[in-house]
């Protein structure tokens, strides 16, 4: 199978007990709808979730190892950034 | 009025059918055309030898000779199997076994949702678990013999001339002997002969889309049932049943 016919697709699968979909690993598939059912028999064979997506592995755009000094450091020294006083009322606990 | 013995002996024939395809599915495995379709292909398989265990355990009960699933499965001879013919086929390259999938799995379908509606409690439960498999089966080999059919030259040649080869053994899914007749009378098992518009709906639409010639219905082989087979199922089950014939007793 050549790569131009089996792109690579990243998989991203919800468990039952989950709020939102986890990457779990990639697959080669023809297309969209051949990911989903490949990912469905490689992926939740032992019944790991009930939802899956499955993303183009080209349209992830991925920061760069370079830019983590600008994109990450300036955060360490800010605590007044954090909304650390503010309590959840129980109805939107999940955020 | 049908007997215990008919419903032991149509009951072991549909654990046959599962075991024998899941074997031949189950020889794919490290033999797939590429990783992802392995994973898919032993998973079908499984599919089919879960469905056999419930069907040789339940078989067992009937037959109330001391037997168990495992004495049904590994421990008879060729001629006392009752799977269809068309479920032992070796499974050839891999147009062949999409092929003989698709067209089995065209029959399931219909085949489980009317089953789902027997009188007989247990073959209903089991239906309706298999049902579900069967729907997932299906999508995917239709998707292949689409992508195959209506694919490169050579796809297309070696499916056509795989259903070619194939299509004569088709036939005996839609045909029920005397003691099938007796328990389609009483309810228990769905009729045959009356599903093959639902198959020929699930079959037809898809092999034009593939720009597939449907195989004309001129040549038919059967016997599956009474354990007239081919000489394909006698090494089926020499692999089979190895282990089970060299170490008798052997537990894991």
């Amino acid at each position: 199978m050549t790569a131009q016919h089996m792109p690579l697709f990243e998989v991203f699968i919800r468990s039952r007990r989950g709020l939102d979909h986890k990457h779990v690993g990639s697959l080669h598939a023809e297309d969209h709808q051949q990911a989903l059912e490949y990912a469905r028999d490689c992926y939740t064979r032992r019944s790991e979730g009930v939802s899956i997506w499955v993303v183009k592995s080209s349209d992830i755009a991925a920061s760069q190892e370079e830019d983590a000094g600008e994109f990450f450091d300036p955060m360490d020294d800010k605590p007044y950034r954090h909304a650390t006083h503010y309590r959840l009322p129980q109805e939107v606990d999940n955020m | 009025m049908h007997t215990q013995t008919d419903l032991f002996h149509y009951t072991l024939g549909l654990a046959d059918d599962a075991l024998v395809l899941g074997q031949r599915l189950s020889e794919w495995c490290s033999n797939g055309p590429f990783l992802e379709e392995d994973l898919a292909l032993a998973n079908v398989a499984l599919d089919f030898i879960g469905r056999a265990r419930m069907f040789y355990a339940y078989a067992a009960r009937l037959e109330g000779a001391g037997r168990d699933e495992d004495a049904l499965a590994y421990l008879r001879d060729c001629r006392e199997y009752r799977n269809l013919l068309i479920m032992e086929l070796p499974r050839g390259d891999f147009a062949f076994s999409t092929a003989r999938q698709f067209l089995v799995d065209a029959f399931n379908l219909p085949f489980l949702e009317a089953l789902c509606g027997s009188t007989d409690s247990e073959l209903s439960a089991i239906a309706a678990k298999a049902l579900k498999e069967s729907r997932y089966h299906y999508r995917r080999s239709r998707d292949w013999v689409i992508r195959l059919g209506d694919g490169t030259p050579e796809s297309h040649q070696r499916l056509q001339r795989a259903f070619d080869e194939i299509w004569g053994y088709s036939h005996e899914l839609f045909r029920a002997g005397e003691a099938e007749r007796r328990l389609v009378a009483a309810g228990i098992a769905p009729d045959r002969a009356a599903l093959r518009a639902t198959w020929e709906s699930l079959v037809a639409p898809v092999l034009t889309e593939a720009t597939l010639k449907r195989p004309a219905d001129t040549w038919s082989v059967d016997g599956g049932r009474e354990g007239t087979h081919t000489e394909h199922l006698g090494h089926l089950l020499s692999e089979l049943q190895f282990m089970q014939r060299a170490y008798p007793g052997l537990q894991w």
